[in-house]
């Protein structure tokens, strides 16, 4: 390995370092305050480390992973959020739990498998990320072992990645089995030299298909969805939701594009079947729920359909739509769910409709930020939600994707019924509470935060441009 | 520059009265009025300078904003805009001066919706850039939400809730043409742009042209709103607070007209012409459903709302018959309109503050009560019903010159809609104000502040009645560069010189 090797691997190598010392460090020290302040350290370098890896770019190293402008852009997306994440944390978790250090040491090695994921380019590494993602989720999601929900999420959790594992590494043993090659370009040449393809082959990419759909959580993939993100702790939440999933789309889109997937009409289909049928249960299913944690999982299931509306669009706007869409999903969804945590106390979460009642009134500021996030996911202007729906519907009318385009309209106007229900639950205006409020904690640093997440939602919202300009970059590099 | 700062007075306007009213809530209004004068001041300096004399475009702005799109700030002002933004701050300002005493509660959540309502209503009047247009388009929806969800009578959130997600629905579908508009030009051209001006004239093929069309009027019709699309009107006029309604009705409907004649007819010429009748035949629909349902209604709120359906009816037609004639019908129909439903939104407020109840079966014999308020409603109800030396008269008579040369049958039907008004309208005065007392009141007459309100909306209301040749010669200049380009150098006579002195010899109508 050269030292370049090493320089580019630099947010990975911070963060999977800073995990060993975590490690080390509460077996000496049991400190939270100390692993805290230690995490957010580690995070703060990894995002720093992004800048020096600019001058290499495109660095490969054969055969296992590729950085380029596309893998670094979402390394530093996938750190950022993390740091955002572990700031909104350290409150959630003083109140709570009992041994709160490792928490930290999960998420940290969580976040290392979502930087291997979006720089792989290989079978090996591809699994090798997507299993410390996973393995590290299993411990997340149940992390808070005192409340009842929390083993019932982790179980089905283990359960069903487990299971989604298995079809993966079988189809990809079925690939490997027929095409001779583990790496994506590889298989995409033999692909394109091949006439027809064996029925195993096909019937491998059926099967990588549904574990990576698992962990998108895409229709009809998503039972796991809901539950987990009920009895997870939000911070967990909100990684599942974004990282996680995010991690996992950029992976899918490289090697869609490595294997020239367009040109498989089968395929296209299948995805196509999948996003409208995302979008119309994500939708439907989120419509009467009270819960705000099941809400936003089912939104988070017809958004990864809008992402899908964009993949599928076929013009080179619609993977600059998708990053663009990633990003402004990022900072909204963790925005919501950074809300959700300000407002818990330590009995409970702040997690029905009903828990927000008049919210305007009481916490003004909180209800504001929620407010705006959840106009964001809605589409309104602007919030970068706006912006990257209307880059999606442009790729879409770009590629003439009528069929799919008049679905993600309907789906928009579903969805929107059940952000504005949330919004006009905390505007309403009770005179006489019908129930005891609980006490939100609203931390400081959790405050600052959120702060943070508005403005750049509302600076992606009104101009965008930077951000585009950097996306289109990236993007006619990987073409 | 000017343009943008009429843009952004109001916001902030919005940010300043919102954040005084947790210290002085006298203040906040103080500052919500001020700011709309101020506008108000600017657009009628602007028309007193050159507005009437000006040929074509007054003032143009352009900045980039996201180029890799070829979206820019651009806006631009011409007669219609400058008459339609003058309407705008008129009713911004009476409608925060009518919310003085009627919103005690949140009084600065209230102002800064208010004003971020007309701050979006303004940036539709005044964009040229059709990504700014719908950005604009979006902007005024949440806080005219809130406006009905917050501060509406008892069935506000459902009537939020319908009127949010009624104009999303059809915004969405116009975005969609936007779009394929763009990518059109773009493939016959090569550039690619949100330009108005550069995308007019897009040659493309009838059936796209005919779905482009018909996405953008979807949007236009929700908002106008005419006939199968009108059911989120009357919940959201009935339920929003007073001043709400006044800008529903005298603004927010607007935008919708205004859409019609800016966008989709001059952008889709042919297409347009082609969906005339059909169009025509949904005002007509409108006009006599409108106003039949209006006169069922049992509450007073209602009744004017249904009425709007109405007399938006009158729009649809006009913009459809493609003369000038028609056309500015049509404006002086969206500003008479906006004046006098504003205004007997505001006596319905006005009521409802002295007797807490919109039921006309609870209303009877106040005219001994209230004199003053029965004549301004006397004034209103006349102009509604179309009273000559009104207004509105004007309006709905060039609508059916108009309409005559295009489609005859339609508009013998449209004329049978002045019966319908008369007959909804005097029931307004005979429930409320004659008849017998249901019970004994002791009321206040309109106040001085009332008063305020009232005689600026009578004086505009008879001046445009008497002499609106100053709107009809500000609007003109753009009827002749734009929607009826194709049939104006007939030798027709216009509204202008029709009722310019002098000028009877055009009186000659080629029946």
């Amino acid at each position: 390995m050269t030292f370049n090797d090493l320089l580019s691997l630099g947010p990975l190598l911070n963060i999977a370092g800073a995990s060993v010392l975590a490690m080390l460090l509460v077996a000496i020290w049991r400190n939270h305050r100390l692993v805290y302040y230690f995490t957010v350290l580690a995070y703060l370098l990894a995002l720093m480390s992004v800048v020096p890896v600019a001058r290499l770019l495109p660095h490969e190293i054969p055969p296992l992973v590729v950085i380029d402008l596309f893998a670094l852009f979402n390394s530093g997306a996938i750190v950022g959020s993390g740091l955002i994440i572990v700031l909104l944390s350290y409150n959630y978790f003083e109140e709570r739990e009992e041994r709160k250090e490792e928490y930290y040491l999960l998420l940290l090695l969580a976040t290392a498998g979502a930087l291997v994921l979006v720089i792989s380019r290989h079978f090996m590494s591809l699994f090798l990320g997507l299993e410390m993602l996973s393995i590290s989720l299993y411990g997340l999601i149940a992390y808070l072992r005192a409340r009842e929900r929390s083993d019932e999420a982790g179980i089905k959790y283990l359960i069903l990645a487990a299971l989604s594992s298995a079809f993966l590494l079988f189809g990809m043993a079925l690939v490997y089995g027929f095409t001779g090659h583990m790496d994506f370009p590889g298989i995409g040449a033999y692909l394109r030299e091949t006439e027809t393809l064996p029925v195993s082959v096909i019937a491998g990419f059926g099967l990588m298909l549904i574990g990576i759909g698992f962990k998108l959580g895409v229709v009809p993939f998503h039972m796991w969805a809901p539950d987990i993100y009920e009895g997870a702790p939000l911070p967990v939440t909100a990684f599942v939701a974004t990282i996680s999933k995010g991690g996992v789309l950029v992976l899918l889109i490289r090697f869609y594009q490595d294997v020239n997937g367009k040109e498989y009409t089968m395929l296209w289909w299948i995805m196509a079947i999948i996003a409208v049928i995302s979008m119309f249960a994500g939708n439907w299913l989120a419509l009467t729920q009270q819960n705000i944690k099941r809400l936003l999982a089912y939104s988070s299931i017809a958004h990864l359909g809008y992402l899908l509306v964009g993949f599928l669009s076929g013009a080179q706007s619609g993977l600059e739509a998708i990053a663009f869409y990633l990003v402004a999903y990022f900072v909204t969804s963790i925005g919501a769910f950074g809300v959700l945590i300000v407002m818990s106390s330590s009995v409970q979460d702040a997690e029905t409709v009903e828990d927000y009642r008049g919210l305007f009134w009481r916490y003004p500021w909180v209800a504001l930020v929620f407010t705006v996030m959840l106009l964001s996911l809605a589409g309104i202007p602007l919030t970068a939600g706006f912006i990257g729906k209307f880059y999606i519907v442009m790729a879409g009318v770009d590629g003439e994707r009528w069929f799919l385009l008049i679905m993600l309209v309907i789906n928009s106007v579903i969805g929107l019924y059940y952000y504005i229900r949330i919004i006009a639950m905390m505007f309403r205006t009770s005179e006489t509470p019908l129930r005891t409020y609980i006490k939100p904690a609203l931390p400081l640093a959790g405050n600052i935060t959120l702060g943070l997440l508005v403005v750049v939602l509302i600076g992606l919202g009104v101009y965008p441009t930077r951000m585009m300009q950097l996306i289109q970059e990236m993007m006619t590099l990987i073409k | 520059m000017i343009l943008l700062y009429i843009i952004l007075i109001p916001v902030l306007g919005a940010l300043l009265s919102w954040l005084t009213a947790a210290r002085n809530t006298a203040l906040c209004r103080w500052i919500a009025l001020c700011s709309l004068l101020l506008d108000l001041g600017i657009v009628t300096a602007i028309w007193l300078g050159n507005g009437a004399a000006e040929n074509g475009w007054l003032y143009h702005l352009q900045a980039p904003w996201i180029p890799q799109f070829g979206i820019s700030l651009h806006l631009a002002m011409d007669g219609l805009s400058l008459v339609m933004l003058a309407l705008t701050f008129f009713l911004g300002a009476l409608a925060v001066l009518i919310s003085w005493r009627e919103i005690t509660t949140k009084t600065g959540f209230f102002h800064f919706n208010l004003l971020f309502v007309i701050t979006g209503i303004a940036g539709v009047f005044l964009t040229m850039d059709l990504f700014l247009f719908y950005f604009f388009w979006e902007v005024m929806l949440i806080p005219m939400y809130f406006l009905i969800g917050i501060w509406g009578h008892e069935r506000r959130e459902y009537a939020a809730y319908k009127f949010f997600i009624f104009t999303q629905a059809g915004g969405l579908l116009m975005l969609l043409s936007i779009l394929a508009l763009y990518f059109v030009h773009a493939s016959n051209t090569g550039v690619y742009t949100f330009n108005y001006f550069e995308l007019l004239n897009t040659p493309m093929e009838r059936t796209l042209a005919m779905w482009l069309m018909l996405g953008f009027l979807v949007a236009f019709l929700v908002k106008l709103p005419a006939v199968p699309f009108h059911t989120w009107l009357p919940d959201a006029h009935t339920e929003a607070p007073t001043a709400g309604s006044v800008v529903l009705a005298g603004l927010l409907l607007k935008t919708g007209a205004y859409g019609i004649l800016r966008f989709v007819l001059p952008l889709f010429p042919a297409a347009s012409q082609e969906f005339a009748p059909w169009a025509m035949l949904l005002g007509v629909a409108g006009i006599l459903y409108g106003g039949q349902l209006a006169f069922a209604q049992p509450d007073f709120k209602r009744l004017i709302a249904y009425t709007s359906v109405s007399h938006m009816g009158f729009v649809l037609l006009g913009a459809f018959a493609f003369n000038e004639l028609a056309y500015q019908g049509v404006v002086m129909q969206m500003i008479t309109h906006g004046i006098s439903t504003g205004a007997l939104f505001m006596l319905a407020g006005v009521l409802y503050e002295r007797i807490h109840t919109r039921e006309l079966s609870r209303m009877g014999g106040l005219w001994p009560v209230l004199p003053g308020m029965g004549t301004v409603t006397m004034i209103f109800v006349m102009a509604s019903l179309g009273l000559p030396g009104l207004g509105n008269f004007i309006a709905e008579f060039l609508v059916l010159l108009g309409s005559w040369q295009a489609n005859r049958l339609l508009t013998v039907l449209a004329a049978l809609g002045l019966v319908v008004a008369t007959v909804y309208s005097l029931r307004i005065m005979q429930k409320v104000f004659f008849g017998q007392t249901e019970r004994q009141y002791t009321l206040p007459d309109l106040g001085l502040r009332e008063w305020l309100i009232m005689a600026p909306l009578v004086l505009v209301i008879l001046w445009l009645g008497v002499y609106p040749q100053p709107v009809l010669k500000t609007v003109t200049p753009n009827t002749e560069n734009e929607s009826v380009k194709q049939k104006a150098e007939s030798k027709k006579p216009t509204a202008g010189n029709l009722f310019a002195p002098n000028s009877f010899q055009h009186k000659k109508q080629p029946l």
